[in-house]
């Protein structure tokens, strides 16, 4: 379950939600108590959701401040739309972090390690995600100011996009966190945050799935399967809302 | 001390498919069952209720289904001169947990068997000479025909609700033109379903194949492509290719499961019990050590148990089931020096090769979140040994196809080949072509060698203090000119298409096996069955040569990697297996072949 639980109005929402209307049926347009409560954003064609209060749990400030701003690089408003930032990526990482995932919880995290290893051995580092973004950030900021007197967050966009590529290739030599795994995790988790079900704190008006006319929850396309069309009808998220 | 139960006639390790066929059938026998499954409880409802199953993240992404490797995971080295490490995060494959196992999340396409495959060794020997295997190559012959085992393939298919096109059905071809496959062996009945409909990519392929002169046909599925009621009374709603197939519960009851196809009869029988959270951590033995005696396990709270039984069953995933008679000391560990040895021996897996096309927006729309896991058109022409391996060099085959199981965008949405991985341009590349690509695989046969083995790590253990399971394996010369092989072929069939481009991912010489990627889950031997005890650890019954009230079906019987999904055969060589238990071994219990 998510971590949204706690949070009163949205557990009075989920509390209403529990039915076991399809939510195809909501999103063909048929009349319901449900699908009015549903929040149904005015979204206009190229608009990017409404500004987002969401506070950090995990990160810091100046965490924070690194996140949006890389997010924001990695997947990009531009003229096709929305990016990571508007998603609310951020928000998605940060409710991450309190989840056993970033703990490493779902690993086997046993020693010895072997960080060394070769690439085709997969995930062998003791870092667990909460510690790659902790460590990694720093790290970050760290050799920004090294080489530019800025923390990342304050770089130019094209700036930005310049140390993005060299924690990509591992050019970046950083301290205390290999850059590579560190954008790895980054990149993940911000495309996670893009596209996933706005249940758990991105994709928010499901503006990810708009992008390439994903269609959500719908799982219903018996009509579709042999049809070399584009799919008509927009996508709905697990709670009900309509793209 | 272990508190011990009440005996029971048999007791099960695992409940996925040959678990839930074993408590089946030995029920049916008579026999008072109790099944053991590590996992949690697992059903339609709530596991797999709409719209909460409908989510990538949880499911693809954490994996909340697969087997929890915190808890457990086995190790892997390339070579015995190597350190094994462990497998930290789920990868290159993905095991099940929970009742149904991987029965409950696999995607549900539903062979038979290549009669060839079963008596690989004689067939290559007769056709090719015995020089044309090369060596260290340890392929052998599994001990049971196709004959032999029909009915039990027949029965299975009527058991999942399995849709598909029969060539032949008792030497009367009725699929040809239909979508049959001409390379299938005979049938004594029609599938109980006919075939699903064909997604555009399924219908790109099948154009595409035909042109370039191959023979496509429609893969058998275990997704109903109608409502269906089984032999035991269990029912199945049609199959409406939600996208959301492997790694998921099917909220539509129409993927075939342990759980909605074989559970629900079970639960009517007094004779069955089934306790979930019941981790099993050793096969007892008597003092002569011919003998189980039953399991012990941990349940839910750590309280370790005694399970006395006078059958023991061993229905875990296919290296738990090799452990699980390591840690027991059933029959003799496999040495890869001497070659000797049995438990562990012949470790094979699954040898694939993807080509994705990308078409232009106005070319074609594949919309891939559309899907079946079990879906597809494919073809059999360079599978088995369906065409001259002479010329050629290798062993093995290759059925190849388009099985669009429904891709969602975090995992799914592949962009063409030198995209860059972030930034305006790969956002354009995701806009662009999500909707408007298709994946097809070789999904070849893997052979078995002398030096790909598993046996005890000897550093990791799991959490309750027991060593991993140690894999040695890697990529020998034969895999690699065989995939490189299957992929030229399949290229014609996407360069047939006419894409805007083609990518190629294909193992390279010299390239090791990489544990991150995933492949698939189809996993062989450690515990193969065959004629000769020096040579396998298990009878043409899935009986232990060693331990004779001890069985293990399962693909750990197979002595090599098939080109087919295995699930098929797992589920036939069960009912064969439970079959000659019922009707030989409870008349006069010990080794139903002699060594």
């Amino acid at each position: 379950m998510s971590a949204d639980d706690s949070v009163p109005a949205r557990r009075d929402f989920l509390r209403k939600s529990l039915s076991l209307i399809p939510v195809v049926a909501l999103a063909s347009g048929a009349p319901s108590g449900l699908a009015l409560a549903a929040p149904t954003p005015e979204s206009k064609p190229g608009s990017s959701p409404r500004a987002d209060h969401y506070q950090p749990v995990f990160f810091t400030a100046e965490e924070w401040a690194f996140v949006q701003a890389a997010v924001a690089r990695l997947i990009p408003e531009d003229d096709l739309g929305p990016g990571a930032l508007e998603a609310g990526a951020p928000e998605f990482i940060d409710r991450q972090m309190q989840t056993p995932y970033a703990r490493g919880g779902l690993w086997y995290m046993q020693g010895p390690f072997a960080a060394d290893a070769a690439p085709e051995m997969g995930y062998q580092s003791r870092l667990v995600p909460q510690d790659l973004y902790r460590l990694g950030i720093a790290a970050v900021d760290r050799w920004t100011r090294q080489q530019h007197g800025k923390v990342f967050a304050e770089l130019a966009p094209a700036a930005q996009d310049a140390a993005l590529k060299a924690l990509e290739s591992g050019d970046a030599s950083l301290d205390g966190v290999p850059a590579k795994l560190f954008f790895a995790q980054l990149l993940q988790n911000t495309r996670e945050g893009f596209y996933c079900d706005p249940l758990h704190g991105g994709n928010k008006e499901l503006v990810g799935w708009k992008l390439v006319n994903f269609p959500g929850a719908r799982a219903d396309f018996m009509d579709w399967v042999e049809r070399d069309e584009r799919y008509p009808l927009p996508p709905v998220s697990i709670r009900g809302e309509r793209g | 001390m272990a508190k011990v139960l009440p005996s029971k006639q048999v007791v099960i390790v695992g409940f996925g498919w040959t678990g839930a066929i074993m408590a089946k059938e030995l029920t049916e026998a008579g026999l008072d069952v109790v099944a053991l499954e590590r996992g949690s409880y697992r059903d339609t409802y709530p596991d797999g209720s709409y719209p909460q199953v409908i989510d990538e993240l949880t499911y693809s992404i954490r994996k909340k289904l697969f087997v929890d490797v915190s808890k457990e995971t086995v190790t892997i080295r390339h070579s015995v001169n190597d350190v094994a490490l462990p497998n930290r995060q789920l990868g290159v494959f993905l095991p099940g947990d929970g009742v149904g196992g991987a029965g409950l999340h696999w995607s549900g396409v539903h062979f038979r068997v290549d009669p060839v495959e079963l008596r690989l060794r004689s067939h290559y020997e007769e056709r090719y000479g015995k020089k044309f295997i090369p060596d260290g190559m340890t392929i052998q012959d599994f001990g049971v025909s196709y004959a032999e085992l029909e009915p039990y393939f027949d029965f299975a298919e009527k058991v999942f609700g399995t849709s598909g096109t029969a060539w032949s059905i008792k030497g009367q071809v009725v699929g040809d033109g239909k979508g049959g496959n001409p390379y299938a062996p005979d049938r004594s009945s029609d599938f109980p379903l006919p075939a699903q409909k064909n997604t555009v990519s399924a219908q790109l392929f099948e154009k595409a194949a035909r042109e370039v002169g191959y023979h496509p046909y429609n893969l058998p599925s275990a997704n109903t492509s109608g409502p269906y009621t089984n032999p035991y009374g269990c029912q199945m709603g049609p199959c409406n290719f939600c996208g959301y197939c492997s790694g998921y519960v099917c909220y539509m009851y129409s993927k075939a499961s342990p759980n909605l196809n074989i559970l629900p009869a079970l639960k009517q029988e007094p004779r069955f019990e089934l306790r979930s959270q019941a981790h099993v951590l050793k096969v007892n033995l008597d003092s002569t050590g011919k003998k189980a005696t039953g399991v012990t396990y941990l349940d839910a709270q750590g309280q370790e148990l005694e399970q006395p039984a006078d059958i023991v069953i061993l229905a875990a995933f296919q290296f738990n089931n090799v452990r699980l008679m390591l840690l027991s000391g059933i029959g003799q560990p496999y040495d890869p020096k001497t070659g000797k040895g049995v438990v562990g021996r012949n470790f094979a897996y699954q040898n694939m090769a993807t080509i994705k096309a990308f078409f232009r927006q106005d070319q074609h729309h594949t919309n891939p979140f559309i899907g079946a896991g079990g879906n597809g058109v494919a073809v059999d022409d360079f599978n088995a040994d369906n065409f001259d391996h002479g010329p050629h060099g290798f062993v093995g085959g290759s059925p190849m196809w388009v099985n669009q199981a429904g891709t969602r965008p975090i995992a799914g949405a592949a962009n063409p080949p030198g995209t860059p991985q972030w930034g305006s341009a790969w956002k354009k590349a995701q806009a662009g072509y999500y909707n408007h690509q298709l994946s097809m695989d070789a999904h070849g046969a893997h052979q078995s060698y002398r030096d790909n083995y598993l046996d005890l790590d000897p550093t990791y253990r799991d959490a309750y203090g027991q060593p991993l399971l140690r894999m040695t394996f890697d990529w020998k010369d034969n895999d690699i000119r065989m995939t490189r092989f299957m992929a030229a072929k399949m290229k014609k069939i996407a360069e047939a298409m006419n894409p805007e481009h083609i990518s190629v991912s294909v193992k390279d010489f010299g390239g090791h096996f990489n544990t991150a990627s995933y492949q698939t889950t189809h996993l062989n031997g450690g515990a193969i069955m065959g004629t000769d005890p020096k040579t396998s650890a298990v009878n043409r019954y899935l009986q232990s040569w060693d331990v004779h009230n001890v069985f293990v079906p399962g693909a750990s019987a197979f002595p090599q990697g098939l080109g087919y999904n295995p699930t098929g055969l797992v589920a036939a060589l069960t009912y064969w297996s439970a079959r000659a238990i019922r009707e030989q071994y409870l008349k006069n219990p010990g080794p139903l072949v002699q060594a």
